[in-house]
């Protein structure tokens, strides 16, 4: 009968180390483990799988060579290259400078710290059709960035370029904001006692500061690359959308649509999320490899 | 005596009668594509109070804009839409096939094709014309930059296509290949390809790309009047395309609300002076110019208009043609 009665700890401690296990999870303090998982699987159910689902059934109305032939056309080959490939670059660049600014905001403290502090979630709230029109302004041609940019012979707006532009934007929090809380907890007393063994500067960076925050960094950097591949408002402003040279795969969707080629459309966002899966999943499992690395 | 109070009896009860009557209020949503914003503001307006004066009753009518596709599929989808006015017959069909909630041929219900007012596609140029653009054959010349939304994703940007393929088959004598080679090298000298009209107007106006700007009639017109004094000119092309944006009753979902007689008044209005007047006024071309502020009418240049029907046998085999996945203008970009 003790364990029936949930507010009274069973015998023995609550031992948080311990693996977890059907008792220890009876054991816990708070009830509840049957309805908050029951409520976890209905609404991931109803608001993702089932919108996926559809998707997919929506897709399967093509034969499999309309579908091959829809996902496999030049123009569309040529969009996923550049939406895959201008993502990963935007996600990549966002790792060092999202380090640098989540160690400058931890790490220091100076005035206006709170200030940049809020700047950093500024692309999360920013409507992506603004942010796209803004980037546009500064680096057309006739804008403040542009107009330096021009004479060198380099063009940022209606390019690639552009686009990644664009997405580098909308990423930074995603990397500043994984980053921090780790960085949060890892206490400058580590690097003192690493400089006091003997460890150089560049050491205790390589042996200490930079393993702890491997698994935060790749984190930040799966999702700024995920949310860069969906990204369509901002893209769609800064890039011409030029068929085989700055359309992205959003945009092909939509011109589908405009068409009421639902099939076609969703081919097009069947292929996508089976890549984003299949990147996501290899994101995880390389961190996971780091982790536990680490540990050993 | 007892006729007088008969009367008073009979007069009373009718006044009473009629109090017992409450004036009903009807709610019309109108879905509409982008350019038309401000004419509907006005022409609503004008209808609700004549509404009130004919019949006592309140209409208050609620507008959506959007790009003309998008439009289309939200009705499609289940927005309960009244009436719908957008840029072209091929939106409508898509609704009137896949929802089945008014007939095929709806586009007999009214005159005119049910288009009440029609535009045309004109190039708007920079102040001074510096380029020297005075009809098509100048837009494909090597070293001039044209701005145009995508034909895939917008409608206006169709208009603009096959305007220019129209004038480049008649001068060639009607030869197809002609039309295509032409709009190939035309589309060469696109720089961006904006998904919609309002997009494109940016990019030529803000951004100050392009040389030309392909734009509709009434567009062009508040560029004008409201992206800075003096800066654009329009220039008229010898040939272009009639532009009919037509309009049509949702016939299923004005029932179900209760709306059916309201909304085929509404769209009736269009045609009558007042409408025509307001359709002038904002700078679309009314069908019966003759109600119209001849003020207003003397703003519309004369030039040939040829129409989707005669030259490409109507939307349904232009859209398939030359817009549809791996159609001729798909083939421009195909390497």
């Amino acid at each position: 009968m003790t364990n029936a009665s949930p507010t009274v700890p069973a015998t023995g401690p609550i031992a948080p180390d311990a693996p977890p296990s059907w008792r220890a999870v009876r054991r816990r303090v708070l009830p509840g483990f049957g309805l908050t998982l029951g409520f976890t699987l209905a609404y991931l159910g109803l608001i993702i799988l089932l919108p996926l689902a559809a998707t997919v059934v929506k897709t399967l109305e093509l034969s499999w060579s309309d579908f091959w032939s829809a996902v496999t056309a030049p123009r569309v080959l040529a969009s996923y290259k550049l939406t895959f490939g201008a993502s990963a670059l935007a996600a990549l660049f966002n790792v060092p400078c999202g380090l640098v600014l989540a160690w400058v905001l931890v790490r220091y403290d100076f005035p206006g710290r709170r200030l940049i502090d809020g700047l950093v979630d500024l692309p999360f709230a920013l409507p992506t059709a603004v942010a796209g029109i803004a980037l546009t302004g500064l680096f057309a041609k006739n804008g403040w960035f542009g107009s330096l940019l021009d004479p060198l012979g380099i063009s940022v707006a209606y390019t690639p370029i552009g686009v990644w532009v664009a997405l580098t934007f909308i990423g930074l929090p995603f990397v500043v904001r994984t980053v921090q809380p780790i960085l949060e907890e890892l206490e400058p007393e580590l690097e003192e006692a690493a400089a006091t063994l003997g460890a150089t500067r560049l050491q205790t960076i390589r042996r200490v500061v930079v393993p702890a925050l491997i698994p935060s960094v790749l984190t930040g950097f799966a999702l700024a690359f995920a949310r860069a591949i969906g990204e369509y408002g901002s893209v769609v402003f800064i890039s011409g959308n030029m068929p085989m040279k700055t359309e992205i795969t959003p945009l092909l969707i939509i011109t589908k649509l405009e068409q009421y080629d639902y099939a076609g459309a969703t081919a097009l966002a069947v292929v996508m999320l089976i890549v984003s899966f299949v990147l996501l999943l290899l994101i995880q499992l390389v961190q996971r490899w780091f982790t536990a690395a680490r540990q050993r | 005596m007892k006729f007088f109070r008969t009367t008073i009896t009979a007069v009373t009860a009718l006044t009473l009668g009629a109090a017992a009557l409450p004036a009903k209020t009807y709610q019309l949503l109108n879905v509409s594509y982008d350019p038309t914003r401000e004419l509907y503001v006005e022409f609503n307006k004008a209808f609700s109070e004549h509404f009130k004066k004919e019949t006592g009753d309140t209409v208050r009518v609620q507008q959506s804009h959007g790009g003309a596709g998008k439009q289309a599929r939200a009705v499609i989808d289940g927005l309960p839409a009244d009436v719908v006015t957008l840029a072209l017959a091929y939106d409508i069909d898509e609704i009137a096939t896949r929802t089945k909630k008014f007939p095929a041929n709806w586009q007999s219900r009214l005159p005119n094709g049910s288009s009440p007012y029609t535009s045309t596609i004109v190039f708007l140029v920079r102040s001074g014309n510096p380029k020297g653009i005075k009809d098509w054959d100048d837009l494909v010349k090597p070293g001039i930059s044209v701005i145009t939304p995508n034909p895939k994703t917008s409608g206006g940007a169709r208009w603009n296509y096959l305007a220019a393929w129209a004038y480049a088959r008649r001068k060639a004598g009607g030869s197809d290949e002609a039309g295509r080679d032409f709009v190939t090298r035309l589309f060469k000298n696109v720089p961006v390809l904006d998904s919609g009209a309002r997009g494109s107007t940016i990019t030529f106006a803000e951004r100050e790309i392009g040389d030309v700007l392909l734009a509709w009639e009434n567009e062009a017109f508040l560029a004008l009047n409201e992206l800075g004094e003096g800066e654009f000119e329009i220039v008229v092309p010898s040939l272009s395309i009639l532009a009919q944006p037509p309009v049509t009753v949702v016939d299923a979902n004005a029932k179900k609300k209760g709306n059916l007689e309201v909304a085929e008044a509404y769209l009736k209005y269009l045609y009558s002076p007042v409408g025509q007047r307001i359709a002038a006024k904002h700078y679309y071309r009314p069908i019966h110019p003759e109600h119209a502020d001849p003020v207003d009418i003397a703003r519309f240049p004369d030039l040939e208009l040829v129409t989707i029907d005669e030259e490409f046998g109507g939307w349904q085999k232009a859209q398939k043609e030359h817009f549809a996945d791996g159609g001729i203008f798909d083939q421009i970009y195909t390497p």
